[in-house]
């Protein structure tokens, strides 16, 4: 098992406010955008060097995502940016009218996303926004791993023409991927090369996953493990390159586990090349107000959830 | 452009409609009917378009040009029209509205690239914010023109277009005319009954819009008139909102005021009466 090991810890909104800082600096055309949240999306960097390219929406996020789309005709790049819940579920039919089909370069910012965003509780717990926003025409579904691929993305997905959803999150994670990486959207990472079992993990899970093929590792199960940071376009040949190897896999995702990558996977899987497959996934419910710490144990989406269900996976194998 | 020949274009506007609205039978005449002038307008006196040789060149950003959006998306027949005789696109496609592998499609869309469209409208309360967005824009990019958009009374039961509504004058979005077609009908009935918007009027005032009313809205010298007055109140640090008294099915005796031809076709019989009425200035498509 390749080594990872990590100096600090950081929440992957910081790297996107880092992104957005290298942007503003790099782009004039990116404008960003908010609606009432710059702390939370860690904008003051990019709003102190760039007032005139930042947009204070207010907590109007209808507005923003159609502002957003306008602000394309005359060529700027919107980054529309609040929590993922309502910068998905809350605004469906602005994104879906006027950035999906309308073919905007509009880039939908989304932190806070999934189980980890903690206390608040379910009311901004989204768990479904993968699964929206892949089911759109034409969107592009990024969900970085850590501090360093979020920045990564955030840069990366301003010279991509069309609309895209980065989704990031609240809490401080190790930052286990590299300082000066590129990101290559709809390429898959391989964080791992294993022969018994391919688990496929995004964003918050990736770490997981990788404490998941040590500990696995340690039972003689030798793990691939795949970053899917963008769950669309999805690299279907990385996919399939990889269960031909290990002839099963794990999807790993802080989403609900109907709609999320799991089900994109298992689409992949089915077309063409079936082998068991277990998910990590909220099974269809809410979430609830604890530490991410809990919430993450209490909702089967720690890294020995990952271990018990490669174990099931190579099991089902091997039956 | 002379009156009378703003006239004409209406007249030949409206026969549009109401033929490509018969051809598929399906489509909004009403609305299309008693918005003419206001479109007509626009485009063929108010509004600067790029053109070469006298015909429009389009591009999506449209620096340098007046913009103009339609939030109301269903009365897409008149604005095909319009947007045919001006010369963006060949009058022969207002044949294939609403038809399969139509770029016409039931509602604007930027999808199948017709020339003139620059988002997809139709699902109602979204222009304002996306028409406001290109007027941020044109500020952004140091170009000076205007920026148009049309709603529908009722769609201003809509609650984005009241976060809109808030957001343009608060970052003094001046280079913005909105207009709303007062027809007072909606689908289920006149807007008094199904939900009444109160005074409009005083409402944008109370967000911080300037105001105008264009009481004879389908007196082509009274909208010409009125939207100059609206651009000679622009930059200024509000945007401006015009009230625009329309009658739903305006120009079709039969079609009138009412909301039962908000979205009706009519038959052959109907469509001859309309046409009837109407007379043929530009030649039919």
């Amino acid at each position: 098992m390749k080594k990872y090991t990590f100096t600090e810890k950081k929440d992957t909104r910081s790297g996107f406010g880092a992104g957005m800082h290298v942007l503003g600096q790099q782009n004039p055309n990116v404008v960003a955008l908010c609606a009432d949240l710059v702390g939370s999306l860690k904008l003051e960097a990019f709003i102190k060097e760039n007032p005139d390219r930042f947009v204070q929406c207010g907590i109007s996020e209808a507005n923003m995502i159609g502002v957003s789309a306008g602000l394309t005709i005359g060529g700027k790049i919107p980054f529309a940016t609040t929590f993922a819940n309502f910068a998905t579920g809350r605004v469906y039919d602005q994104i879906r009218q006027s950035v999906a089909y309308s073919n905007k370069n509009v880039k939908i910012c989304a932190s806070h996303a999934g189980l980890t965003l903690g206390e608040d509780g379910a009311t901004h717990q989204i768990l479904e926004d993968l699964g929206m926003m892949k089911m759109l025409p034409g969107m592009t579904v990024i969900n970085p791993c850590d501090y360093n691929q979020t920045k990564a993305a955030t840069i990366a997905i301003a010279d991509h023409e069309g609309p895209v959803y980065l989704r990031f999150g609240r809490p401080v994670i190790p930052v286990f991927t590299d300082a000066d990486q590129v990101f290559e959207i709809g390429k898959a990472w391989m964080v791992n090369e294993g022969t018994d079992v391919s688990i496929f993990a995004t964003g918050h899970m990736v770490w997981e996953a990788i404490q998941a093929g040590e500990q696995l590792e340690a039972e003689g199960i030798n793990a691939e493990i795949i970053n899917i940071h963008t769950i669309k376009p999805l690299d279907e040949e990385a996919i399939l390159k990889s269960v031909s190897k290990t002839g099963c896999a794990v999807t790993a995702e802080e989403h609900n586990r109907l709609g999320g990558l799991g089900d994109s996977v298992a689409q992949v899987l089915v077309k063409n090349k079936l082998v068991p497959q277990e998910y990590v996934a909220v099974n269809d419910s809410f979430g609830e107000s604890g530490t991410p710490a809990q919430l993450m144990e209490k909702y089967g989406l720690t890294a020995k959830d990952i271990v018990a269900a490669a174990k099931r996976a190579i099991e089902r194998k091997n039956a | 452009m002379e009156i009378e020949q703003l006239e004409k274009v209406a007249s030949q506007v409206r026969r549009d409609i109401v033929r490509m609205v018969h051809g598929c039978q399906s489509g909004h005449p009403g609305g299309s009917l008693g918005c003419t002038e206001i479109l007509v307008a626009l485009y063929f006196e108010q509004m600067k378009i790029k053109e070469e040789n006298g015909k429009p060149v389009f591009d999506m950003n449209g620096e340098g040009e007046d913009l103009f959006f339609l939030s109301n998306g269903h009365i897409s027949p008149v604005w095909y029209s319009v947007l045919a005789h001006k010369g963006y696109f060949p009058k022969e496609e207002m044949a294939t509205f609403r038809k399969l592998n139509s770029r016409l499609q039931g509602h604007p869309t930027t999808h199948e690239h017709l020339e003139g469209i620059r988002i997809a409208s139709g699902s109602l309360g979204q222009g304002m914010s996306a028409a406001i967005g290109a007027a941020l824009a044109k500020k952004l990019n140091k170009d000076t023109r205007t920026v148009f958009v049309l709603m529908g009374d009722g769609e201003q039961q809509e609650g984005q277009v009241w976060e809109a509504a808030s957001f343009a004058p608060h970052h003094e979005v001046d280079n913005l005319i909105a207009m709303i077609d007062l027809n007072g009908q909606q689908i289920d009935g006149p807007t008094l009954k199904v939900m009444n918007n109160r005074d409009l009027g005083k409402k944008y005032e109370a967000f911080g819009w300037e105001v105008i009313t264009i009481e004879e809205g389908n007196d082509m010298a009274a909208v010409v008139k009125g939207l100059y007055e609206a651009k000679s109140r622009l930059g200024h640090g509000r945007p401006i909102m015009i009230l625009v008294h329309t009658g739903m099915g305006f120009g079709v005796d039969f079609m009138m005021g009412s909301h039962k031809w908000h979205g009706v076709a009519p038959n052959d019989e109907q469509l001859a009466a309309a046409l009837g009425q109407l007379e043929e200035t530009l030649g039919d498509y």
